[in-house]
């Protein structure tokens, strides 16, 4: 049996788990697995400047590929640089395997230069973790790390290793498993048949259903199924915020995000619904508004592979565990065996009542002579790019504009931080994307103060030559803290407003990369053109909007689904 | 409401600290914690006894419970009939030959066993239910000075047939 030490076992067992990309910054008790990876022509490696953009990274290239993201860093604040990276994967349930260097193992407990308990700190925002004591138990610890990452509700998994353990002076018989099974493990996939059953009845019988699609209908590659039900049985389909592009954004079915920041119509049809099928979401509070004026009059149907998801928030009357591409696609085959179909009659009106509520044409919003508004420039993008980007975003009124103005055509298509809220998630997650797919056009829409949170990373994509563009929705403030503020505290913009935002075009320049300065309407779609042009070349176009604009629809706290503001002046419960 | 959850889990080292995050993160009540390994050294055994408000709570700190990687099985022993016991260990001041008497008596009334002698105090040792072990606290209260007290927290295992196995 070939013999490797343990540093050389990380690299190989990554290597024979098929991991091409990984990325990380290295230090001194990951030293010896820098030098593997630097005799290893198989896996390439990017330098970050910060590790947690490192994290954001590898959480993007994994949301845009659906493979397992890898991260590598060193103990103590490389490891905890990675907290919020870690925390923003697991919020969204995005796989990724992260290995942290660790003091030797007779010195942990001491105190030592560079230790900090990264199990420990890592625990309540990872699936799971492992620490390595011996160089044997990484292989497995590494095929399982990659198991448990990526089946069932994915997320990040943790692994330390000692520095002691990685000796390249030691060498230990190695072998990679070829499979893995845990006994405490195994996640249900397919949905029990009764309820299987159930579910299809009360789909056929409802009169008002409307279908509510999250994040998980992507994780799980369900999208064609959801279409194909949709269609089938010509249902009324909302996307959750992580939900967007599971169903395409301009198919007529299609009646826009739901939640705080949803359309009129999503909102006032899930409060009239009689139906509410949940497909991989999780009715977040951001989606549901006051659980206790949530939909009075619909019955609740669940899938969700997680079953703490299922009635955490909102009782579920028909609750489904499994994948939701095999539930759904189970749900498929029975409709098609047993031939059966709802009353068309019903959900035709029901379809009227929608097209009244759309009519109102809620996202519609007033240009102005003297400011480019944020609508617009999601707008332009829009039609610059034919619909084709992939479309990372920062955390703030330019992701919930970029959600509402931008249809996504397909999964895997908008990347967003969208459980945690992580600003800064924007720029390392178009990098990510960019790795991922060197030929597709990948744009970071961000604000001028989550761009300021990792923009180190414009050295790192000067490094290797990662050229995405940068739209700055620029309004010289933290648009929604500045708009709740408005709202909700007498108008006193508390920090909210930043004094001095460089020049991002000269930034730019001194990273060695395209600054383009965008203050007029007119200059606006030029830019935007010569952006997506430069195809070899980072380019970061600034756009100075207006600061006054709020996001809109926009719901009324503890107030019910319907209740909504719908512009500065304009209430539905009023 | 009072409940009693058994957790079978792998006895691995991390595998308590992650139960015990659970509940600190999620803000769920631990009344008491007894781990243990099992006959089988790769598993441990875990009784917890919390309050929770409402069934749902209860519902969703099993679920929890069992979605971590390290849990086999979980299941609620109050729902249905069970047995459970709490050892105490517990030193009383016996600062005369009446209240030794007294104690010797209370001891032997609730089935407990003086298990240490000094001049000065006794060690009673006392298993049973929580409530027994209140109110054998209680009475002892009346006539004497409780020094120290040590609780194990409860175990507890399900009647019948129904058994939690890896």
């Amino acid at each position: 049996m070939e013999m490797l030490s343990g540093a050389e076992m990380v690299v190989r067992s990554l290597q024979d788990e098929g991991i091409e990309h990984i990325f990380g910054y290295p230090g001194g008790s990951v030293l010896d697995i820098y030098d593997a990876i630097f005799q290893s022509d198989k896996i390439e490696h990017y330098l970050v400047r910060h590790e947690q953009a490192a994290v954001h990274m590898a959480d993007a290239y994994s949301r845009a590929t659906g493979k397992v993201g890898t991260v590598l860093v060193t103990a103590g604040p490389g490891a905890t640089n990675c907290i919020t990276g870690i925390a923003t994967a697991y919020m969204d349930s995005i796989p990724l395997v992260v290995l942290s260097g660790q003091v030797p193992t007779n010195w942990i407990g001491d105190d030592a230069f560079q230790e900090t308990d990264m199990i420990g700190v890592s625990r309540p925002v990872v699936k799971h973790s492992f620490s390595c004591r011996t160089a044997e138990e990484i292989p497995i610890a590494i095929k399982k790390a990659f198991y448990i990452a990526s089946t069932g509700r994915p997320g990040p998994v943790v692994i330390d290793l000692p520095k002691d353990v990685q000796n390249p002076l030691n060498k230990f018989p190695y072998e990679y498993p070829k499979s893995v099974s845990l006994r405490s493990y195994s996640p249900t996939l397919s949905g029990h048949k009764g309820q299987i059953k159930r579910a299809v009845a009360a789909l056929l019988s409802a009169k008002k259903p409307v279908l509510y699609v999250g994040g998980g209908s992507i994780i799980a590659n369900a999208s064609k199924q959801v279409l194909e039900l949709a269609e089938k049985l010509n249902l009324p389909v909302t996307n959750t915020l992580m939900g967007l592009g599971a169903f395409p954004g301009e198919h007529k079915q299609f009646i826009g995000m739901l939640g705080m920041h949803g359309t009129y119509e999503a909102n006032l049809s899930m409060h009239n619904a009689d139906l509410i099928f949940s497909a991989g979401a999780r009715f977040d509070d951001r989606v549901t508004n006051n659980v206790d004026k949530f939909c009075p009059n619909a019955k609740i149907m669940q899938i969700d592979i997680d079953p703490t998801s299922i009635s955490k928030n909102i009782h579920a009357d028909l609750p489904i565990v499994g994948s939701i591409e095999v539930v759904l696609q189970q749900m498929l085959d029975l409709l098609e065996e047993t031939k059966a179909t709802n009353d068309s009659e019903s959900i035709d009106a029901w379809w009227d009542q929608i097209n009244e509520w759309r009519a109102k044409d809620c996202l519609a919003y007033e240009k102005s002579d003297t400011h480019i508004k944020p609508q617009q420039v999601i707008e332009c993008l829009y039609k610059v790019t034919k619909g084709d980007a992939i479309v990372t975003s920062d955390v703030g009124q330019h992701q919930m504009v970029a959600a509402q103005y931008y249809p996504f055509k397909e999964p895997r298509q908008w990347i967003n931080s969208g459980g945690a809220g992580t600003m800064g998630f924007g720029l390392p997650a178009a990098m990510g994307c960019k790795i991922a797919f060197p030929d597709r056009p990948v744009v970071c829409v961000t604000g001028d103060g989550s761009i300021q949170m990792n923009i180190q990373e414009l050295s790192t994509c000067m490094q290797y030559n990662i050229p995405v563009v940068i739209l700055l929705l620029n309004n010289r403030s933290l648009g929604m803290v500045k708009q709740w503020q408005k709202m909700f505290y007498g108008g006193r913009q508390s920090h909210s407003y930043m004094d001095s935002v460089p020049d991002f075009v000269k930034l730019s320049e001194a990273y060695n990369h395209i600054g383009i300065k965008v203050d007029t309407i007119d200059e606006l779609e030029p830019a935007l053109e010569r952006a997506f042009e430069l195809k070899e070349r980072v380019v970061f176009v600034d756009v100075a909007i207006d600061p006054e604009e709020h996001v809109y629809p926009m719901q009324v706290k503890f107030g019910s689904m319907q209740d909504m503001y719908l512009s500065k002046t304009e209430r539905t419960d009023a | 409401m009072r409940s009693i959850i058994s957790v079978l889990l792998e006895n691995e080292s991390g595998a308590l600290a992650r139960v015990v995050g659970l509940f600190a993160q999620r803000a769920y009540n631990i009344e008491s914690l007894t781990v243990s390994p099992t006959n089988d050294l790769t598993l441990s055994r875990m009784t917890i006894t919390t309050e929770v408000d409402c069934k749902a709570t209860l519902e969703q700190m099993m679920k929890q419970l069992h979605k971590l990687v390290d849990v086999l099985r979980v299941s609620e022993l109050t729902e249905g009939s069970h047995v459970e016991r709490e050892l105490m260990l517990l030193k009383v001041r016996t600062p005369n030959s009446e209240v030794r008497e007294e104690i010797k008596r209370s001891a032997d009334i609730y089935r407990g066993q003086i298990v240490d002698i000094t001049p000065n105090l006794y060690t009673i040792q006392l298993t049973g239910a929580c409530s027994k072990l209140d109110a054998f606290l209680a009475t002892l209260e009346e006539s004497s000075e409780i020094v120290e007290v040590v609780r194990s927290g409860v175990c507890g295992i399900a009647r019948g047939e129904k058994a939690l196995r890896g």
